[in-house]
């Protein structure tokens, strides 16, 4: 048996008690050892991407060993192309904000400590495959966000980091509560065996032969979705994430953005896809209205911010919303039954490809933003800046490439999900798709809104020193901007790894 | 039946009384001229030297005999005096607590009268010796006021304290009309039933019913016991008969005097009036003495516990929380079973042995601080360590905390209670019982709040305990120990 | 061997009273050892077992043969686990104490003889045996709180011991009585606890019985609403004082609840199942809410308590297997955090601070000053909260897989209270150590406080890494409970529930 995964996992883990254990004052040694420690990470995660077999459809890399027999709790660790693609961006994000934070002073080994942590909790939250580690990395994730929101944030740091700590736990006793029943009646917390049960309706009636209610399927499904509802966010359990983005330092909001949020929408496609999509069929419409909902709500607010982050936090609600709709669209029909087939390929297809671009992208944009704020002291609201390309065009120009790839300008990486998206569900829920177009407009006047605010019209006299990127935040900002194009024009690159995992999705739809 | 028979039979009786005579004879003669302290240390090796032999005489006895397969019964005088194992071994008893009532008198400074204290104090046990051996009304009305006169004259023995005469008025005045209650009462036993033995009463009103005649003569019965042993409603000579009487006569009072009493109310109900128990069984009132006896108990329980948690002055303490061990001493009364017998009798003298402690650890703080409020046991622990140890021995051990003697004593009690009639019929006695028992541990707490957690005056001296009382108390405290962690060292002989 | 635990302890007590009478460090010293023997005697002994599954007789003399009293020591799986929760609490106690100047001799000589009997509480299968260690318990309870104590330590002590001692004597009450009946059905007065569980007791006795007698044994548990000592109590006692009531003497209770109530009335259980178990989520939830808004930081801890309690009651109230392990398993992990809790807040805060309120807390940074404290408690609050990877995530899963099983509405409620535990937790780290509020203007001129001290830190240690072992090993217990629970002396229980 190999141990990547677990490896994978724990290099972050020890690096973090390693550098919390240096004390404040090496400042230098703490910052550079937490970014080898990421890159380290990167390498072993790119050592996966090589090594995965993109034929195969079913976990690798796996790990399976008993833990608590009697509790039926194993240690079971494997990635198919969703977790592969998720390490990957944990993976890549991670170094970017390890750099991003370089000039935090205030008990830097805290600080970095906390963020390798943090990876340590997502790598493993994206590798288990059993209830119980899943459920403690799941949870051991909230912690260093929490202090890193606490300690290192914004004015409204206290009240943002608790209401983010809260909400997410609420969710999480919601899920924990949901598992434990089915643990209850099932005997088992392995996902993938759970998912076997489902597909072969043996679950169903096991449930309803320990409980005896009626919709108690539904009632336990409503515990899983809440759970993950609140960490994607779903509008309207969401509202928690404008606060903790703002409040956040940026370079842990690129974090939280990034990777943290796709904690959520994995939950969705690993877990409550293949476990519940009876449950999902049964209460389609409400679920698609949440989508919908998700996607134009969240766009629209973001049009009504002032305050870069809020809009950008916004912007990633809505991002996110489209994959729910994929999500959604793809469980609205059973597989095999008619040839919607391909469209829900498709569609599954694009929210795992919007799910990678959107890390990218908002991460890189808030990387942008936390560049801004070094400049210009801590402001960021739209109005405060103004005409900026005449001063930094190349912080314009790069940031614009980010911006317009938020937007979805064909040939960036932005484009190809939302395509892939569209074009499943349009088939699958017609007038859902119809009216997320609104979110696709209103996103392109917000976000250009915020060129033109910004970047465009007279110069605000008080920027007019303002510097350009330095080499060193060139070579900082050089791998997401690559990356956008690269994916843009060559989506393959990705798709060619998780295509054969998302047929094998797709065939979980099969009730 | 011959005067030899008798002088074999009450041998540690007039063993006693001859130690009597020589305390008397040694204190008047010979130590006039020493000091109060000597004379009284002289007294008490003479009085415990008497005490012991007799006690010895009896364990013979007893030993002499143990091996019959029949235990021996020996009967003078149709009832008048009576040798069996238990009641030989409950002289026994006597004897000790006797020895150790002398022990903690010796520290006293309350008379120069010290041989005819002791001797009051022997005659007493005299007294309460035949008392206890005594199946024959006369004779337990003559014992019974025998032993009462010299509690009288103890009580009063403080001349320079006003409390101690008024206390010893009251106690005599209550004692008089009780006796008269208790004569009046047997005289009417005697007239319903021709006789006045005990087994011959039983006999001769067995399958009469309820005589009219024989209702008031039980309730006489109970009233003249009843105050004896401190129960409510005849309790009212308790409080201040302990707080004013010379601490060494309370302890007397309270130890010694119950064991007797107990024992021969004992005797009286369950031989004299086996047949009219009645019933006190929850919803299962059959008239009879039981349901007296039970009112009464669960009045004591209840008043003396009651009443107890709002004294300061912890001699007053100790004569309510009397009351209420009198309470749960009536219960084994009214089980009326053997085991249930020597339970009340093993209750019953280790609650003796218990409250000569206490008393005694009480005489050494009055001495020391000059009164007995809870204030005066402040920083007990730091002035006189091993004194207070003792008293936390003792005090926990009314309360009932395991694995003390006071504990062990309840729950044989209890059990023997509850064991008695169809479904736990007078489980509800035991229940307030236990109850009370909870509340009691109120105030004995307050006491050792007061020595252990409070700090003591700035300037108080170390208390310098004398040796002898030191010596009786931590025996008690030991005996407590023991017998609370090994009770068949005591069940054996009950 | 077992047994020994008892009496190495009291030996120590003796050994304790002998020493002179000034000398704090050798009572220390010498506290300590014995703790420590204890401790290491109490891990050997439970390794040694190789049946947890049966009831191991480690002593068995006679004691009062007319009643049937027997001096009967003996282990099973679940005494195994708690005796080394005993060991753990004592020795990390006196750890926390080593700061106790004032007449030290004599508060380690209490500290010792509340060990010495929780060690015969988990010993005893004599039911009065088990009832003579369980209120032996009660007096050093009482002089630990009223002379080393603090906030109304008086009152505090006279309340807990008197509840204490009303309880035990409920207790008193169902054992007197279940004697006499024993004793018709058996044809002889027996107390020993096999003997008794054996016992069929008529289901109108049961009725009455089980709640007198598991209500006097939950009293000392915490069981809401009969709590009310607890929150007083464990502010008012002193640091070690504290961390020994709710870690372990709050376990005395549940575990009699379990050992004589539940086993020797399982049908009077089943009975009152849903009695029991709407009172422990009512004490769930309103220990939580209680604890949110508290001013005084230690009443947050003493009201969690509460809280967590109710687990180990619904644990117990589930009547199936998995509840059980749960409830047992609770009791072992509260007894470590919330000793480490109140290890925090009143060795490591109080004593250099020397407040409570959370409004002088704020001002202080102690997030900035006492770091150790401030990680050491932020730990402790997640594995309170039920962070997974600690040891009460996995008590709190059984709980509830037990609970869903019987009481689904109950559990839905009980996750509210884990909610609000999450919420109250926060707050107290916020408030106490994290604050935003400006430090005071006096502050700077203070003298900083004392470091926290090797004892401290060691302590600390300990206790995080025993939640951490079992949180992520919970097998090492589990191999304990688990067939101890499957046993005969718990078959008439379990037939009341369903799994």
């Amino acid at each position: 048996m190999n141990h990547w995964l677990t490896i994978l996992t724990l290099v972050p883990f020890l690096g973090g008690i390693v550098i919390a254990g240096l004390g404040a004052e090496r400042k230098n040694l703490v910052r550079g050892l937490a970014l080898v420690t990421s890159l380290i990470g990167l390498g072993g995660a790119l050592c996966l991407w090589l090594h995965f077999n993109a034929a195969e459809g079913g976990l690798q890399f796996v790990e399976k060993f008993d833990w608590v027999a009697t509790l039926g709790i194993q240690y079971f660790l494997g990635v198919d192309g969703l977790g592969l693609l998720m390490v990957m961006l944990t993976a890549i994000v991670t170094p970017l904000a390890v750099l991003a934070s370089w000039n935090v002073s205030d008990r830097p080994h805290v600080y970095h400590a906390l963020v390798l942590w943090l990876q340590a909790g997502l790598f493993g939250t994206f590798t288990a495959l059993n209830f119980f580690h899943w459920f403690m990395f799941w949870e051991l994730g909230l912690i260093p966000a929490f202090f890193l929101i606490k300690l290192w944030g914004g004015p409204k740091r206290s009240g943002a980091a608790m209401q983010f700590f809260i909400y997410t736990m609420v969710g999480s006793v919601a899920l924990l509560l949901s598992f434990l029943a089915i643990r209850l009646a099932t005997g088992s917390f392995d996902f993938i065996e759970l998912a076997g049960m489902a597909r072969s309706g043996v679950l169903a009636s096991k449930l309803s032969a320990t409980f005896g209610w009626q919709n108690i399927g539904l009632i336990i499904f409503f515990g899983a979705f809440l759970g993950f509802a609140v960490k994607v966010p779903v509008i309207p359990f969401h509202t928690w994430l404008p606060a903790a983005y703002s409040e956040a330092p940026s370079p842990v909001t690129m974090l939280l953005t990034g990777v943290m949020s796709k904690m959520g929408m994995y939950g969705f496609l690993r877990i409550l896809l293949p476990i519940f999509p009876e449950q999902i069929r049964q209460v389609l419409t409400p679920l698609l209205w949440l989508a919908v909902a998700t996607i134009v709500l969240s766009a629209c607010a973001a049009f009504a911010q002032k305050d870069l982050k809020r809009i950008l936090a916004y912007s990633s609600i809505n991002h996110l919303g489209y994959c729910l709709l994929a999500l959604f669209a793809a469980a609205s029909v059973a597989t095999g039954v008619t040839a919607s087939d391909l469209q829900k390929a498709a569609a599954l297809d694009g929210a795992l490809l919007q799910m990678f671009n959107h890390g990218l992208t908002a991460s890189a944009l808030f990387l942008f933003v936390s560049l801004i704020e070094k400049r210009s002291g801590g402001l960021r609201g739209l109005g405060d800046f103004g005409g900026l390309r005449k001063v930094v065009p190349v912080f314009t120009g790069l940031m614009g490439i980010a911006l317009f790839s938020s937007l979805g300008l064909p040939g960036l990486n932005g484009f190809v999900g939302e395509f892939l998206i569209f074009k499943g569900v349009f088939p699958l829920a017609p007038w859902a798709a119809a009216i997320s177009t609104i979110g696709l407009l209103v996103t392109a006047i917000f976000l250009l809104t915020l060129i033109q605010s910004v970047f465009c019209g007279p110069l605000n006299a008080r920027w007019s020193k303002m510097p350009d990127l330095t080499t060193a935040e060139r070579f900082l900002v050089l791998p997401s901007i690559a990356l956008i194009f690269v994916l843009g024009i060559w989506p393959q690159f990705i798709l060619g790894k998780i295509d054969a995992t998302v047929v094998n999705l797709v065939q979980q739809l099969n009730f | 039946m011959n005067y030899l028979q008798l002088l074999q039979l009450a041998a540690p009786e007039t063993i006693v009384t001859i130690t009597m005579l020589a305390v008397l004879g040694c204190d008047l003669t010979l130590l006039r001229e020493r000091s109060v302290a000597t004379r009284f240390r002289f007294g008490g090796l003479i009085s415990i030297f008497g005490c012991v032999l007799a006690a010895i005489g009896l364990w013979s006895r007893m030993q002499v005999n143990h091996d019959a397969a029949v235990p021996y019964h020996s009967d003078l005088f149709n009832g008048f005096l009576v040798a069996g194992p238990v009641t030989d071994f409950v002289k026994i008893a006597l004897l000790v607590l006797t020895i150790f009532t002398i022990l903690i008198s010796t520290s006293g400074k309350f008379t120069d009268h010290v041989g005819e204290y002791l001797s009051l104090i022997l005659l007493g046990t005299v007294g309460l010796m035949f008392l206890v051996s005594a199946e024959d009304l006369l004779m337990i009305f003559i014992s019974l006021e025998f032993a009462s006169l010299s509690l009288y004259i103890l009580t009063a023995f403080n001349k320079h304290n006003e409390k101690s005469s008024e206390a010893a008025l009251k106690y005599f005045l209550f004692g008089g009309t009780a006796a008269a209650f208790l004569l009046f009462g047997f005289s009417l036993l005697y007239g319903i039933s021709g006789s006045t033995n005990l087994s011959e009463i039983a006999r001769s009103l067995s399958g009469r019913g309820l005589d009219p005649l024989l209702v008031v003569a039980i309730v006489t019965t109970v009233i003249g016991f009843g105050f004896k042993v401190a129960a409510v409603p005849f309790h009212l000579w308790a409080p201040d008969t302990y707080e004013g009487a010379p601490t060494p006569s309370a302890a007397f009072i309270g130890a010694g005097s119950k064991v007797a009493s107990f024992y021969i109310l004992a005797k009286i109900f369950a031989i004299g009036f086996i047949d009219s128990t009645g019933s006190a069984v929850w919803h299962g009132y059959v008239s009879g003495w039981m349901p007296v006896v039970a009112i009464v108990a669960a009045l004591s329980m209840v008043l003396g516990n009651l009443t107890a948690i709002v004294q300061f002055s912890v001699k007053r303490m100790l004569a309510y929380s009397a009351i209420a061990h009198a309470g749960y001493m009536l219960l084994g009364v009214l089980a009326g079973t053997p085991s249930s017998l020597s339970a009340m009798m093993f209750y019953v003298i280790t609650y003796a042995a218990t409250v000569i402690g206490a008393f005694g650890v009480v005489t050494v703080v009055e001495a020391a601080t000059g009164g007995d409020a809870l204030a005066n046991f402040n920083g007990l622990s730091r002035r006189a360590p091993g004194l207070s140890l003792c008293l936390l021995v003792f005090l926990l051990s009314l309360g009932g905390i395991p694995p003390l003697a006071g504990f062990i004593g309840k729950f044989f009690l209890f059990s023997a209670v509850v064991g008695v009639g169809e479904n736990l019929g007078l489980l509800w006695l035991v229940i307030l019982a236990i109850a009370m028992s909870a509340v009691s541990f109120y105030y004995y707490l307050r006491v050792l709040k007061a020595a252990y957690v409070q700090d003591a005056a700035e300037d108080a001296p170390a208390i310098q305990v004398p040796f002898l009382t030191l010596f009786a108390l931590v025996l008690l405290a030991a005996l407590v120990v023991v017998l609370g962690c090994a009770p068949g060292l005591l069940m054996r002989f009950l | 061997m077992l047994a020994w635990t008892i009496y190495i302890t009291f030996i120590g007590v003796l050994v304790l009273m002998l020493l002179p009478r000034d000398n704090a460090r050798a009572a220390r010293i010498v506290a300590l050892l014995t703790a420590i023997a204890g401790c290491v005697v109490a891990f050997i002994g439970a390794i040694q077992q190789t049946h947890p599954g049966e009831v191991t007789t480690i002593t068995k003399i006679d004691w009062v043969p007319a009643i049937g009293a027997s001096y009967y020591l003996a282990a099973d799986g679940i005494s195994l686990v708690l005796i080394v929760l005993t060991g753990l609490a004592a020795v990390t106690g006196i750890l926390f104490s080593w700061n106790i100047e004032k007449r030290a001799k004599e508060f380690f000589a209490f500290y010792l003889v509340l060990i010495g009997g929780v060690y015969g509480v988990f010993l005893s299968f004599d039911v009065l045996l088990l009832f003579v260690f369980y209120e032996l318990t009660i007096i050093p309870k009482y002089f630990l709180i009223a002379r080393w104590g603090s906030t109304r330590k008086e009152y505090g002590a006279m309340k807990l011991a008197l509840y204490s001692f009303v309880g035990s004597h409920l207790v008193l009450i169902g054992l007197v009585a279940t004697w006499v009946v024993a004793k018709g059905q058996l044809g002889h007065a027996s107390l020993n606890l096999i003997e008794l569980s054996k016992v069929s007791f008529p289901l109108a006795f049961q009725h009455w019985m089980f709640p007198l007698v598991f209500i006097g044994f939950a009293i000392l548990a915490g069981m809401w609403p009969f709590h009310t000592w607890a929150p007083t109590g464990h502010v008012a006692a002193p640091t070690a004082g504290s961390m020994l009531l709710a870690g372990v003497v709050m376990k005395l209770g549940a575990y009699g609840c379990l050992r004589v109530a539940m086993v020797l009335f399982p049908e009077g259980a089943k009975e009152w199942q849903w009695a029991i178990a709407a009172l422990a989520v009512a004490g769930i939830v309103y220990g939580a809410g209680v604890a949110l808004v508290q001013k005084d930081f230690k009443f947050v801890i003493g009201y969690s308590s509460v809280s967590h309690m109710g687990f180990v009651l619904l644990g117990l109230a589930t009547l199936n297997t998995i509840g059980l392990d749960g409830a047992v398993l609770q009791m072992f992990s509260h007894g470590i955090i919330a000793g480490l809790l109140f290890a925090v807040v009143g060795r490591m805060v109080y004593d250099r601070t020397h407040t409570r309120d959370f409004n002088d807390l704020e001002t202080m940074q102690l997030g900035k000053k006492l770091p150790f404290a401030a990680i050491t408690f932020v730990i402790a609050g997640v594995a309170s909260m039920g962070l997974p990877g600690f040891s009460g995530f996995v008590a709190e899963l059984q709980v509830l897989m037990g609970a869903w099983a019987v009481f689904p509405k109950l559990t839905i409620l009980s996750g509210v209270g884990i909610i609000i535990g999450v919420a109250y937790t926060l707050r107290a780290v916020q408030k106490g150590f994290y604050s935003d509020a400006p430090a005071k203007a006096s502050d700077s001129h203070e003298h900083p406080l004392e470091p926290i001290t090797i004892p401290e830190k060691v302590g600390a240690v300990m206790l995080i890494g025993a939640s951490l072992v079992i949180g992520l090993f919970p097998g090492l217990l589990m191999n304990w409970i688990e067939p101890c629970v499957k046993s005969p002396l718990f078959e008439r229980l379990l037939k009341g529930g369903s799994l």
